[in-house]
């Protein structure tokens, strides 16, 4: 399953991922063949590739466009989220299920893109970031005349 | 209150959650307990507010929001991390709750429920009276 991604991750992190997996499997079946995030407060992470771009989205409910950091720098982007325990005191809670705190998560770019031209949009809590592909990482057809 | 008689979450109960069509998927939520109300927060990303729909009957509460697809399944994803669908949770609710007055709001791909407390059944003192 994983082979025919080109992954983003190391070497260990694939290791990590396919342990969690071997372990979900046999504890129960596993969730629609997804990998499980590789820590639990992490927000997950979907990336994919177009002719253009490498678009990365995830999940960021709450999340205010203010607490929120994105960097791209040597083929890689960098996310800084912060979302802040909003735990006050003498309130019971029942159910505590939602992340809180920060994190940072890095991503290896598949391909060189242009940092000027990345945008970021953040709607009902999914955050959605275009990388536009540099112009000589884009495929180019090549005219036969 | 404990948190016995408040919540059962969707697993613990036998209703119609297996015979629904399609995958969903079950929204984290918090839940509080102020003074006046119970709070329940509900992450469901991606969720339009016209597309939230939360019901009370008997007692059950339940959240079910559609979410349409982000991007297409053919898509080559170099990670692939969570999936995209409709969310559906069901909680087994206290009869403290004044069900008439559960407000709702939804902001940034949160739902945030308001219950208010039932004010306490006062104690009546029945007049007996003798002929």
């Amino acid at each position: 399953m994983i082979a025919q991604y080109r992954s983003l991750r190391s070497p260990y992190d694939l290791l990590r991922g396919e342990m969690d997996r071997l372990l979900t499997g046999f504890l129960g079946p596993a969730a629609d063949g997804l990998l499980p995030p590789l820590v639990g407060n992490q927000p997950a992470v979907n990336c994919w590739e177009t002719e253009d771009a490498v678009m990365v989205e995830t999940e960021v409910p709450g999340l205010k466009k203010e607490q929120l950091e994105l960097s791209v720098s040597g083929g890689e982007l960098t996310m800084k989220i912060d979302r802040p325990d909003a735990a006050q005191e003498g309130i019971v809670y029942h159910r505590r299920e939602r992340p809180v705190g920060a994190f940072s998560r890095v991503l290896p770019l598949p391909c060189e893109v242009d940092g000027s031209r990345v945008e970021a949009e953040l709607h009902d809590g999914v955050l959605t970031i275009t990388l536009p592909k540099a112009e000589r990482a884009k495929p180019r057809k090549i005219e036969v005349t | 209150m404990t948190s016995e008689n408040i919540t059962k979450t969707a697993a613990d109960v036998t209703t119609a959650e297996h015979t629904r069509n399609g995958r969903h998927y079950r929204p984290n939520v918090d839940i509080l307990e102020k003074d006046d109300e119970l709070l329940l927060l509900a992450d469901v990303p991606g969720a339009k507010s016209d597309s939230i729909d939360v019901r009370f009957e008997d007692g059950e509460l339940e959240i079910r929001a559609a979410v349409p697809p982000r991007w297409e399944n053919q898509q080559r994803h170099l990670l692939r991390e969570y999936g995209v669908g409709n969310y559906y949770r069901t909680f087994q609710i206290s009869e403290t709750i004044d069900a008439a007055k559960i407000s709702a709001e939804y902001a940034d791909g949160v739902l945030t429920l308001h219950l208010p407390k039932a004010e306490a059944v006062k104690p009546r003192k029945i007049q007996v009276n003798v002929k």
